[in-house]
């Protein structure tokens, strides 16, 4: 028993120095969007301040950034959702003419490198002479989150029970009342998922944008510009508060979660 | 049977592709289900008792024949708009809607007003025994409960029929059986015809008043449970409803030879199949007398099960002979293994079988 208690230490220790490992960069985030720096380097301790957070929209420049990202995160995450979860479930209810191949592409977007899509995508829009801008953005953004999306309400629809919905048109519901009343509400919690995952992936891409976001800046792309200078601690805050926010919902999620069982 | 038809099938034919191949789930059902009747489709799994209830429904549509229902010819009507219920095999209870809503949701649909709504659902939850526990959701309700709801949902709308897709498959043994009694009230009080599938031959006798045996596609016979148990159609149905024994020979006379004994079949000439319940035979060590069919035989297996005891009993020819023997008065057993004994029954308990 001894060995047994010696084991359930280690294993204490280990979990604890996994939390720390995977949280240290957002606390070091966190941290430093408190940190009074006066240099342009934000990288040694200097002192509390919360001047950053009074001063956060004062960098023109980063707050359009992030308010592109943001716009760009809500419309691509919408998109990919509705298409998605129509993609999930024809996939997941259906076997028909193309449903094959159109598996193994929802695959493929996942497993293609970011660069190669990025570069593909650059010249496709280059040879039909589409203007790059925030639309640019969007497209790409839905291309590279609709794979997740899939899979997450494939995998729901799966496992739902057909005759749910036969009980809903044997109790007079037509096909779409049976969707809105049945289908959906019983997919919800994948629907959600996947939008959450699409959400966070457009909001931090960095490869793809890059290719294909001619002169709009996202948030992503500013920080990288100005890593050469130094990083305002402004970027700390607005990450802190982004971060906050997923904190958030996770935890409202947890809780309607809890509430529903 | 009283009357109109509430449901007819006329020649239905349902057929499935598969890896290239054409496979005929039903291979032409013809019957008519009576209003107010309680009617069972009987058979193994895979004999298209299912099919043909979901052809009913409007679930599936027949690749020939016609389904009707009160007269109307409803064969291409989608299942919302046909005016029958289904309580399925798995409940489908509406996993995000609370009971209230679970059985309110045909009346909705059909834009019935609220306060009737309200009271329909009320007055529903009360005859199943679940007013109280309408805000439950449900995964927080038990088995039977669960199978109330269900019932309760699709008996609300006050269907012309209720189709029920083995509804008491997923509960234990003494619910069943005491939803078994339930359901035969719920359908006497509400007079609605219930057409029921059911794979469990014990629950299809105990609550029909008649019942289609289904096998490979086709009904084998269509009777009362008193008929279809005592003069079962074909060897099929004697051999899927409780236990049987089939004896097959070349009769003269009236008489078959068989095991070193006679069966009598009084009327029939040539080659006969001829199927005896186990309940019906006696056992014993003397020689019957004339006027009984009796054969000879040995016990090979004896098998005390309680209320009665079970003989395995091998003729001469090989042949082997179930006897139930009701443990009446004490628990021996009348005849040991190995024992030579005589096996008898009254002429009228041989049943010929048509073919």
């Amino acid at each position: 028993m001894r060995g047994g208690r010696a084991g359930d230490r280690l294993l204490h220790l280990y979990t604890w120095l996994i939390i720390l490992w995977l949280s240290s960069p957002i606390a070091v985030m966190i941290l430093f969007g408190f940190n009074d720096k006066r240099s342009k380097s934000n990288t040694t301790w200097q002192g509390f301040t919360l001047r950053w957070y009074a001063e956060l929209f004062d960098i023109s420049d980063l707050t359009t950034a992030l308010a592109n990202s943001l716009k760009i995160a809500v419309a691509s995450t919408v998109i990919t959702v509705v298409i998605g979860t129509m993609l999930g479930l024809a996939l997941g209810r259906h076997r028909f003419r193309g449903s094959g191949v159109t598996n193994f592409l929802v695959f493929a977007a996942i497993s293609t490198p970011e660069l190669v899509m990025g570069a593909s995508l650059l010249s496709l829009f280059v040879s039909g002479n589409v203007p790059r801008d925030s639309v640019t953005i969007i497209v790409a953004h839905v291309l590279f989150s609709l794979s997740f999306v899939v899979v997450t309400v494939r995998a729901r629809v799966v496992t739902l029970d057909p005759s749910l919905e036969e009980a809903a048109r044997d109790l007079g519901a037509g096909a779409w009342a049976t969707f809105r009343l049945v289908t959906l509400p019983s997919i919800m919690p994948a629907v959600l998922a996947g939008g959450m995952l699409s959400f966070a992936l457009s909001i931090d891409d960095y490869v793809v944008t890059s290719f294909v976001n001619g002169s709009t800046v996202t948030f992503p792309l500013w920080i990288v510009g100005a890593v050469k200078t130094g990083i305002p601690a402004q970027v700390n805050v607005m990450g802190t508060l982004l971060f906050g926010a997923g904190v958030l919902i996770a935890v409202g999620n947890a809780v309607a979660a809890r509430r529903r069982s | 049977m009283t009357g109109l038809s509430a449901i007819e099938l006329a020649d239905v034919v349902k057929e499935y592709h598969s890896h290239g191949e054409v496979v005929q789930a039903v291979k032409g059902v013809t019957l008519g289900i009576g209003e107010g009747e309680f009617f069972s489709l009987l058979g193994p799994s895979g004999c298209g008792k299912t099919t043909t209830m979901r052809m009913i429904a409007g679930f599936e549509a027949p690749t020939k024949g016609v389904v009707k229902l009160y007269g109307q010819d409803v064969t291409d009507v989608p299942p919302n708009k046909r005016d029958v219920n289904m309580v399925f095999q798995s409940y489908a209870l509406f996993p995000h809607m609370s009971v209230w809503d679970n059985v309110a949701f045909g009346l909705k649909q059909r834009k019935v007003a609220q306060a009737e709504i309200r009271r329909r659902v009320g007055e529903m939850l009360e005859i199943i025994g679940l007013t109280g526990r309408e805000k439950r959701m449900p995964r927080a309700l038990s088995g039977g409960q669960q199978q109330r709801v269900a019932l309760a949902r699709a008996l609300v709308n006050q269907p012309r029929a209720l189709l029920l897709d083995e509804p008491l498959g997923a509960l234990d043994l003494k619910l069943r059986q005491a939803m078994q009694i339930e359901l035969k009230r719920i359908q006497r009080e509400v007079g609605i015809t219930f057409v029921y599938v059911t794979h469990d031959q014990s629950e299809a006798l105990t609550m029909s008043d008649r019942i289609a045996v289904m096998n490979d596609g086709v009904v084998e016979q269509l009777a009362g449970p008193r008929e279809i148990y005592e003069r079962p159609a074909t060897a099929f149905v004697a051999g899927f409803i409780g236990t049987s024994n089939l004896l097959a020979g070349a009769a003269t006379g009236g008489e078959m030879k068989v095991g070193g004994g006679r069966v009598l079949v009084p009327g029939h000439d040539g080659d006969v199949t001829v199927t005896v319940r186990p309940e019906k035979i006696t056992i014993g060590t003397d020689e019957p007398a004339q006027g009984l069919s009796a054969v000879k035989g040995t016990v090979s297996e004896v098998v005390y099960l309680g209320t009665y005891n079970s003989y395995a009993v091998s003729l001469a020819d090989g042949a082997e002979i179930t006897v139930f023997q009701q443990n009446a008065h004490d628990a021996t057993a009348t005849a040991e293994r190995g024992d030579s004994v005589w096996l008898s029954w009254q002429a009228q308990h041989s049943y010929v079988i048509g073919s």
